[in-house]
């Protein structure tokens, strides 16, 4: 039995008091000890942003890349160490900005991993400007006149774009949320949970109240199989937001068929290179 | 005795296939062959050639000379007529159109009438191979292995009939030295011998954007991944090919990725992730014409000083450029063992003239290749907790295959600690810059200094200086000079970052040398400039997209210098 205390390290923490990354924190802990998974079997790559320092603030191996890179890296993290659980986590302008080709390919790919997007439509760590999905008209030290681009919708995106799993959750509502991270890495492929999630500092608008106004669980009979619900639902935004899984679906993962390798194996590739001079002939 | 026959047309018309199965039968005739290829960025039309040079000899050089053009167009020929010697022929399709003019002897013949005839139109080459095979006075049981080997039932049949009826058409005009019969030799381009050098390394991880003319290498592991195990994936960009191959890395595995000047540009920042995140990763850059797209399908020698700058801040980075297609191999597998030796990036700076070019290569070694993961570590056993970037002596840090029990691995692209967490004091930063950078003076002692050629430099009357696949050329231009009797030495690098120590620095200080860059600005030279040689007597360049030949260098080189002897 793993204890969510196997997963805490001393780094202090450098987000501001009350921010949504706290409670985020706190219950990816509570779902890998849930999944019974130990700190030495599971991966965090992020990028950059406040989300992105997830891997520092936990004991769990971690690959903190540059801004907007992380799933490539966790992708062929997932393919070739097959042992090890992968989860993708940063922010909306991390993932849906300047990762944005990235994220729309891992649809295609459905690379076998957990992408946790802390979602709070605003930039932190540059400190307020708006982000892909800001709503409009949202005033920033950049977009001094309000936001003019449309928000992105993420869930309608990752539907069209073929995601086999698409979720939403709440960073206020942390047995939702703790329930959807375990269903998300439990899930055989491309996992996609967005995380609503307040920024206390820059977003005054989407507030913790705002949220906790707005959102509700999608019915227990929702069809999790049927894509044309998932897009009908993916667009309610608003007055209510619904929350839960919206779609999910098994299907070919990104190199099924590539072996699992031992660590023996990683380490050591000579075996297979013994057959090498029959190659050759194609040269003669 | 070098004798060398162009294929030309258009795109479509199947100039690489004509050029690969005269080369495969030349070589199985126990001749080196040199094949180079001159084409166009579209899929139809336009012009592109390629040349089968053989000689008994080796050779690793194109030529401004043609012994035998193959016309498959009016147009190859009003291009390529003037590369014809007194004693060259042009070989034509008769019912297609007539050379005009003098000048060299021609010679015409039906092929796409005659390959309509024997019921397959795409035979119309292999027709007049079996032409030209009769004009050099070799013997067809090479050619009809190599076919048999390619094609069965009735298009071999149709083939062979078509050989054979060409053959009959001809009558021997050269007279060519037989070839050695060497055996066990290999003709392989500079692409396919990175390919299979990363192959025969250990690599089981590649990821590249499609991008000329590094995409062989994407084609030829991909060809061979299922069999070895190799994971080769088609990235959405060069920014995810590079980060990918990272991931990839992280895990513990053997990874690259490749591309060409444009997508390396693209990779930059993930060049410098390597570089802080200590992750050992290979990376070819085979060069084209820049800047932007450049010249897509053409070479050049322009990203030297790119590469070695590439990316913001300072780190220890390796950069290779081999001298030919043999080096190919055997430095994929040394960029792999220095990567993970050092712990940092590893590019091999290739170009279009060696990607596409195929050599003959005697047998690649099996014992010559070994494996040597450095400090890579399975389990962790000294004390606990595991740090990524413990301080060492020598600035190399254990690194641990994630998943060991009761140990994580972080790796940070922020400055960070011994165990990897984001810091951001003055002391730390220092340490791990002085880390990081240390161990570029050990690199530097095991770089190879340039290969020397020539005569006891003090007696040299000059000293060429080339690096990368000019070797060949050069190589070439400086021995037929010395039977011209020029005294000339030749340094070619090899290893070009961090640039090896050696007695060249003394040489060049001392003796009047020529610099030969396939580039504008001579940007090895800079380097060299850099390290207190002062600037060379004569630099010969070009930057027109294509490679140096022998006999240009030589050319040059007398109007440059004058004659002598």
């Amino acid at each position: 039995m793993v204890e969510k205390k196997e997963f805490q390290n001393n780094e202090e923490i450098a987000w501001c008091p009350g921010c949504g990354n706290f409670s985020i924190h706190a219950t990816l802990q509570g779902a890998l000890a849930d999944l019974d998974l130990e700190p030495h079997q599971v991966v965090i790559s992020s990028g950059i942003g406040q989300a992105a320092k997830m891997p520092h603030y936990l004991k769990i191996n971690g690959f903190n890349g540059l801004h907007g890179r992380a799933l490539p890296v966790g992708t062929a993290l997932a393919a070739v160490r097959k042992d090890l659980k992968v989860i993708v986590e940063s922010g909306d302008g991390d993932i849906y900005g300047e990762g944005g080709n990235h994220f729309l390919h891992a649809f295609r790919r459905n690379p076998d991993l957990a992408l946790f997007v802390h979602n709070n439509q605003v930039y932190g760590l540059t400190k307020g400007q708006a982000s892909p999905t800001s709503e409009l008209g949202m005033k920033t030290g950049v977009q001094v006149k309000g936001v003019s681009n449309l928000p992105l919708n993420p869930l309608l995106v990752a539907l069209a774009g073929g995601a086999s799993f698409v979720a939403r959750s709440f960073a206020g509502d942390r047995k939702h949320l703790q329930e959807m991270m375990k269903e998300a890495i439990q899930h055989k492929g491309f996992a996609f949970l967005d995380i609503l999630q307040p920024c206390v500092t820059f977003n005054k608008i989407n507030t913790f109240k705002w949220y906790k106004d707005r959102v509700y669980y999608l019915e227990e009979d929702h069809e999790k199989g049927n894509w044309e619900q998932a897009v009908r639902r993916a667009q309610e935004w608003g007055d209510r937001i619904p929350l839960g899984i919206f779609f999910r679906q098994e299907r070919n993962v990104f190199a099924g068929d590539f072996p699992e390798l031992s660590r023996e194996e990683v380490f050591d590739p000579r075996e297979r290179i013994y057959c090498w001079p029959e190659v050759l002939e194609n040269f003669k | 005795m070098m004798f060398n026959i162009r294929v030309g047309g258009e795109a479509g018309q199947g100039m690489n296939t004509i050029g690969t199965l005269l080369a495969k039968s030349l070589l199985r005739l126990g001749y080196h062959v040199f094949t180079s290829k001159d084409y166009m960025s579209r899929i139809r039309g336009g012009h592109n050639y390629s040349d089968v040079r053989f000689s008994p000899e080796p050779q690793q050089s194109g030529t401004e000379k043609v012994d035998i053009l193959l016309a498959l167009n009016e147009e190859t020929w009003e291009i390529h007529r003037n590369t014809l010697g007194d004693e060259g022929i042009v070989v034509f399709d008769q019912d297609d159109f007539s050379p005009e003019g003098q000048g060299p002897k021609k010679k015409g013949i039906s092929l796409k009438k005659k390959a309509e005839e024997i019921g397959d139109r795409r035979i119309g080459g292999v027709i007049a191979l079996g032409l030209i095979h009769k004009m050099l006075g070799l013997d067809l049981k090479q050619f009809k292995k190599v076919l048999e080997e390619k094609f069965s039932g009735e298009i071999l049949e149709k083939n062979l009939q078509g050989l054979d009826w060409g053959y009959a058409e001809g009558e021997p005009i050269f007279s060519v030295s037989e070839g050695k019969g060497l055996k066990g030799t290999k003709l392989i381009s500079g692409n396919d011998a990175i390919g299979l050098g990363a192959l025969v390394g250990g690599v089981q991880f590649y990821s590249a954007y499609p991008m000329t003319p590094s995409t062989g290498v994407l084609n030829f592991l991909a060809s061979q991944g299922e069999r070895f195990n190799i994971l080769v994936e088609q990235a959405e960009d060069e920014i995810a090919a590079i980060n990918m191959a990272l991931g990839a890395s992280f895990g513990g595995v053997r990874a690259m990725t490749g591309t060409s000047g444009g997508g390396f540009s693209l990779m930059v920042e993930g060049v410098g992730l390597a570089g802080i995140t200590e992750t050992p990763l290979v990376i070819l850059n085979a060069q084209r014409p820049g800047p932007a797209t450049g010249l897509p399908t053409r070479t050049e020698q322009g990203d030297l000083g790119f590469v070695i700058h590439a990316a913001q801040g300072e780190f220890p980075r390796i950069v290779l450029a081999p001298r030919g297609v043999s080096e190919a191999f055997y430095q994929t597998i040394r960029a792999l063992n220095l990567a993970d030796r050092y712990q940092l990036p590893v590019i091999i700076l290739s170009d279009q003239f060696l990607g596409d070019s195929e050599q003959t290569v005697m047998e690649f070694d099996p014992e010559k290749v070994k494996i040597d993961r450095g400090k890579l570590i399975k389990t962790h056993e000294e004390e606990t907790p595991y740090l990524r970037y413990k301080f060492t002596e020598d600035g190399i840090s254990p690194r641990l295959i994630p998943g060991e029990k009761g140990e994580v691995v972080l790796a940070d692209s922020d400055e960070h600690n011994q165990a990897g967490n984001i810091i951001e004091d003055s002391e730390t930063r220092s340490k791990m810059v002085e880390k990081r950078m240390k161990r570029m003076e050990t690199i530097k002692e095991e770089m190879e200094p340039p290969l020397y050629e020539g005569p006891d430099p003090q007696n040299a009357d000059f000293i060429l200086v080339s690096w990368g696949a000019n070797y060949g050329p050069v190589e070439e231009g400086r021995k037929a000079l010395e039977e011209d009797g020029f005294k000339l030495g030749h340094y070619s690098f090899q290893d070009i970052w961090p640039l090896p120590g050696g007695n060249w620095e003394k040489t060049l200080q001392t003796k009047p040398w020529i610099l030969i860059e396939n580039n504008y600005s001579g940007q090895l030279g800079s380097l060299l400039k850099q390290n207190g040689t002062g600037s060379p007597e004569v630099f010969i360049r070009k930057y027109d997209g294509r490679p140096f030949t022998g006999d240009e260098i030589k050319r040059r080189i007398k109007e440059e210098v004058g004659p002598r002897g």
